[in-house]
């Protein structure tokens, strides 16, 4: 057993630097890459949530993080020590995975108490830690119990509790971690993982594919796609200032209608009418699209003409489908507002219509 | 519950009734006929109760065989399942190597028994047996055909090389179907490589394991053609175990009564160590 250092723990801001990783042993296509090269900083006690389709490399991004991978290209810091080669257990990392992880012949608290009995962890400090835990994450009652006998939902706390127990953790990483939990204990295990990061500040690193997930979870998304970062940013940024045609689509409910337009003289072309936008097309060549969420756009009496497609009732409002020159564009109309039968005329939003080229926001394209 | 009463299902059950009633209820009927008889030939048959029972369970000669088979059995399994575990754990998860190392390690068990029993008859031979003559160019004393000791030693190895893959096989099994996770999470947990042994990996393999024990049980208190093929049973008597001695019983001195009660008490004592077995390792499971 590795005599644990005495350090002090504060936790450390995360660093990783030129990253990039492959499973193949010679990348050479841009597909070959888990990860792109990225550069990004994880701040110390923030709580960030990475969301992004399956497949696009947040599990690669986080057992890089971890250590259980060790990147093809780059580096991982804590603070200004690389790290990039340790492994998991020197790092000081506590990770949560998709599916519940239990010891079987153990019991609930000789579980809990294991990352600790590794690490040397004297007998009484284990019991109070353990106990603390167990109470945070209502496993009490089960310690003496064991844990082959718990449900799905009771082992999965387990492997949450496993992740907690620790004190001398820099980050906690969660992937996915709620997928096996029903959905009532869902909403409850996520209260409580934020209740557990104001108490103790913990960085933590949620991985999800669930925008409801990851928005209620964090202070700043990291949205994921094909192995890149898109964007970074809070939940409300990425609501309202999309910087890609990806991120406006995968967040909200639904996403933002990205709609092919035509640039004629430096004017916006959609629907044979002049749009007014928030940024301008700024010289570059490209795929050119227009993308606007569905609660910017309004019926009107002179505007872009359109048929309704159909009516979706979703509680509050509905969702209206319609039909411009073959192009499909949802809106969200207030359970109030009466819908038009003919006629229909559609206004969009000057101040939160954007165009895009080739999938990013123009003018600002290179956010990393 | 009032369920429908149809005797017509009984046809549905008749062909397996009649499959198993030939292959199995007559033939061991048979047996227990001949074990409660005694006869002199000519087809005339005379009550005798338990006496075989009675008179094979007090003979030296049974007594002898008996201990000798659970020496034998006990031995193999003590060698076999911690050499599988062993051999499974050091095989490759993934690559090229694990369908070489799986086709090596199947081998062995597609050779028919007395084949194997013949090789190592051969091999062993002290004059002109490559691993015989080479132990006593060595230096080392080895002649299994004169050598109770050398013949032990002999059958133990023969056995070992035979039969080992079937545990290294199901044991690999078990290994391979633990989800990644398990391991990652030990290495997040700081766990140790025998903890990782201790808590993951053996407790996944508790299940093939009880059938490798199992498998293993039987087919070794079960064995016959192998050390019978290599040492006859000797020499002597010192490699006679329970089915060798059944058949000279049965077929060389044609005893049709003492053989049937031995035949009878041999099935009993490995159908009642199967359930004992069976039913411990059960009964561990659910709690």
């Amino acid at each position: 057993m590795p005599v644990q250092q005495t350090v002090a723990f504060e936790m450390a801001k995360i660093t990783l630097s030129g990253l990039a990783h492959s499973y193949l042993p010679s990348p050479v296509k841009p597909q070959d890459w888990a990860l792109k090269r990225l550069d990004i900083e994880w701040q110390n006690g923030g709580a960030y949530a990475l969301l992004g389709p399956s497949g696009c490399g947040k599990t690669t991004l986080l057992n890089v993080i971890s250590g259980l991978l060790t990147p093809s290209q780059g580096k991982v810091l804590f603070d200004d020590k690389d790290v990039t080669v340790l492994q998991p257990d020197q790092r000081h990392i506590a990770q949560v995975f998709q599916f519940p992880v239990v010891y079987d012949t153990m019991t609930v608290f000789d579980n809990l108490a294991f990352p600790l009995r590794n690490r040397g962890l004297p007998e009484d400090q284990v019991k109070t830690r353990v106990h603390t835990i167990a109470e945070m994450i209502d496993l009490t009652s089960m310690l003496k119990k064991r844990a082959s006998g718990l449900s799905a939902d009771g082992k999965q706390k387990i492997s949450l509790g496993r992740g907690l127990v620790r004190e001398d953790v820099n980050a906690i990483l969660f992937d996915e971690p709620l997928t096996v939990i029903d959905p009532h204990l869902k909403f409850l295990l996520r209260a409580k993982l934020k209740e557990l990061h104001q108490r103790f500040n913990n960085t933590m690193i949620y991985v999800t594919h669930d925008q409801t997930e990851a928005l209620t979870f964090a202070d700043q998304v990291v949205v994921m796609n094909m192995g890149e970062i898109v964007q970074i940013g809070t939940p409300v940024e990425l609501f309202e200032k999309p910087q890609h045609t990806f991120v406006g689509h995968f967040i909200g409910s639904p996403g933002m209608n990205v709609l092919p337009c035509d640039i004629d003289n430096g004017a916006v072309m959609f629907g044979g009418r002049k749009l007014a936008t928030t940024n301008k097309i700024t010289g570059q060549s490209g795929k050119t699209e227009i993308g606007i969420r569905p609660e910017f756009i309004k019926f009107t009496k002179t505007g872009i003409a359109a048929k309704i497609i159909k009516v979706a009732d979703a509680g509050r409002f509905n969702i209206v489908q319609a039909d411009c020159h073959g192009t499909r564009i949802n809106l969200l109309a207030m359970k109030s507002e009466s819908i038009p039968s003919e006629n229909v005329k559609l206004s969009f939003d000057p101040k939160n219509t954007r165009i895009y080229v080739d999938g990013w926001l123009a003018g600002e394209r290179g956010l990393q | 519950m009032n369920k429908p009463v149809n005797q017509k299902a009984w046809l549905f059950v008749m062909p397996v009734l009649v499959l198993v009633a030939f292959n199995a209820i007559v033939p061991l009927m048979t047996v227990v006929n001949y074990s409660v008889q005694e006869t002199f030939g000519n087809n005339v048959f005379l009550w005798s109760g338990l006496m075989w029972f009675e008179e094979l369970l007090r003979s030296d000669r049974f007594q002898d065989a008996f201990v000798r088979q659970l020496y034998f059995t006990f031995t193999i399994l003590a060698i076999q399942i911690p050499l599988g575990i062993i051999i499974a754990l050091a095989m490759p998860r993934k690559g090229a190597w694990v369908s070489v190392c799986l086709v090596l390690m199947a081998l062995p068990l597609l050779i028919p028994w007395n084949v194997v029993g013949a090789m190592w008859n051969i091999f062993a031979l002290p004059e002109i047996g490559l691993l015989g003559k080479t132990l006593n160019n060595m230096g080392f004393d080895y002649n299994y055909t004169r050598q109770a000791g050398a013949a032990w030693a002999t059958l133990i190895v023969m056995d070992v090389w035979h039969w080992t893959s079937l545990v290294v096989l199901l044991c690999y099994a078990g290994l391979t179907s633990i989800p990644d996770a398990f391991y990652q999470a030990a290495r997040i947990d700081g766990a140790s490589s025998w903890a990782i042994f201790r808590y993951i990996q053996l407790p996944k393999m508790k299940r093939v394991l009880t059938i490798a024990v199992l498998l293993r049980f039987m087919d070794s208190f079960n064995i016959y053609t192998e050390p019978l093929v290599l040492t006859g049973g000797g020499p002597g008597n010192s490699t006679t175990l329970l089915s060798i001695d059944l058949a000279k019983k049965a077929l060389g001195e044609f005893d049709l009564g003492p053989a049937g009660a031995m035949s009878l008490i041999y099935f009993l004592v490995i159908l009642l160590a199967s359930w004992i077995f069976y039913t411990l390792m059960m009964k561990n499971e659910e709690q």
